[in-house]
């Protein structure tokens, strides 16, 4: 006989709750985006500062991992080299899927004014980007609403369709 | 007043030369108004070849032949106490001269004077390495190699130093192309894909003021947010997309909600910080 009695026909007696697969997976994935600790330029000091005390990127459970097998999310923050890009690219093979990109700052998202040589046009052209974050370099609040955005955007990914094989880039 | 020149494909050009455009230079003053400077060039004459010398912005300036680099470079820092190699490299004059222009900028802490090596080498020709004297040397004939293609001799490992090792050509001659040529411009896609996903990928897109719009894969304009891929070229985009940062349906738990629901209309924008 049990201890104490419960009212299971009470309104939210019963200890109980119904949802999809798809919700509560996406409920854990995307309010558990765990970024790599990968900075290349001076918006990695943005990015510094969006996960401080200040802009506080933990509540959004957000935490930086120092190794790529345990990020699911990488922010381009920075000048992306031609001579580095081989480098960015073995860091989001060596992440496991699911995996997203978001490509902070102009130089990430178009080479912004490196119009040279030895910066690779768009980090679009190495790695499949989610999120194309304009600035230079963009404020910690626009890292979060950028965030945010994605969020939102794996929130309407569905659970059973198959992991989508990437493009190409 | 000076005669107008398109300058509008001056990046297409290998060399751009305008020709009323005269290289300002500063005055050169004789050797002999400075007693620690001539009393130096003296003692260099009568041990390495001193092809010119002047006095330029208060710092001595000697020409030498490439082949006596290091000799003089030795000869100053033990002889006449220039105890500093503060930077060293080469100036393109390929078109003109068919060579480089090296120079050396020396400094003595015990003179508090400055003396700048000069010495032309062909492109061709090799030029002995310094590092044995100057350690510093050792990055600085590193990068001029990368920068120049400028061969140095006797360097214990001239590689590359800033552009990676598999780069083709040196992209600080004036004749390389500021976008890079065809190698630079592919070379991620060479290396990371191969050189058959060329075509998949496309040509690197260099107008920096290239927007399309209506690319709703790529970008979309802040508060007009719409679906990943969707076609709003026929004025198909909403006016004013609502923000919702929240789950459809909200985070719900017992029948609650565990997060309070924004309300977009109800919100504001506050004048001032609370």
């Amino acid at each position: 006989m049990a201890q104490h009695k419960v009212n299971y026909l009470q309104d939210g007696g019963a200890p109980i709750a119904l949802t999809t697969i798809d919700k509560i997976v996406n409920f854990g994935r995307s309010n558990s985006l765990w970024p790599l600790t990968y900075g290349l330029a001076c918006c990695a000091i943005e990015m510094m500062a969006t996960g401080a005390s200040r802009y506080d990127f933990d509540r959004f459970g957000t935490i930086f991992r120092a190794s790529p097998r345990q990020a699911d999310v990488i922010v381009i923050a920075g000048t992306l080299t031609k001579k580095h890009a081989e480098y960015m690219r073995r860091l989001y093979d060596q992440m496991p899927d699911p995996k997203w990109v978001i490509s902070m700052g102009s130089c990430a998202n178009t080479g912004g004014m490196f119009n040279t040589y030895a910066t690779v046009q768009g980090a679009d052209r190495i790695v499949p980007v989610d999120i194309y974050l304009p600035g230079c370099a963009p404020r910690p609040e626009t890292l979060q609403y950028a965030l945010m955005m994605l969020q939102k955007k794996i929130r309407k990914e569905s659970v059973f369709r198959a992991i989508k094989k990437k493009r190409l880039v | 007043m000076r005669q107008y020149s398109n300058k509008q494909d001056v990046q297409q050009k290998s060399y751009y030369d305008d020709r009323f455009f005269i290289t300002p230079q500063l005055p050169r003053v004789n050797i002999s108004e400075d007693e620690v400077y001539s009393a130096d060039i003296e003692t260099l004459k009568s041990h390495v070849e001193v092809l010119e010398s002047y006095i330029e912005a208060g710092e001595l300036v000697v020409y030498v032949n490439a082949t006596d680099n290091l000799k003089t470079i030795t000869f100053l820092r033990d002889t006449l106490e220039y105890d500093f190699l503060m930077e060293l490299s080469a100036i393109d004059y390929i078109k003109d001269r068919n060579g480089f222009e090296i120079f050396y900028e020396m400094l003595s802490t015990f003179k508090h004077k400055r003396l700048r090596v000069k010495c032309f080498i062909s492109v061709k020709e090799e030029l002995q390495s310094v590092e044995s004297v100057f350690k510093m040397a050792n990055w600085s004939e590193r990068e001029m190699y990368d920068m120049y293609g400028v061969k140095v001799i006797n360097h214990h490992n001239l590689k590359r130093i800033l552009m990676p090792d598999d780069w083709y050509d040196h992209p600080l001659k004036k004749t390389y192309p500021l976008h890079g040529d065809e190698t630079a411009q592919w070379y991620e896609v060479d290396k990371i894909f191969g050189k058959e996903a060329r075509d998949v990928i496309g040509p690197e897109e260099r107008d920096s003021a290239a927007i399309d719009r209506y690319d709703t894969t790529r970008f979309s304009r802040l508060g007009h947010e719409v679906e990943f891929g969707v076609d709003i070229t026929d004025g198909k985009e909403p006016e004013h997309t609502p923000l919702a940062y929240q789950e459809e349906g909200g985070v719900k738990l017992f029948g609650k909600r565990l997060v309070k629901e924004l309300h977009e209309d109800k919100s504001v924008t506050l004048d001032k910080r609370r």
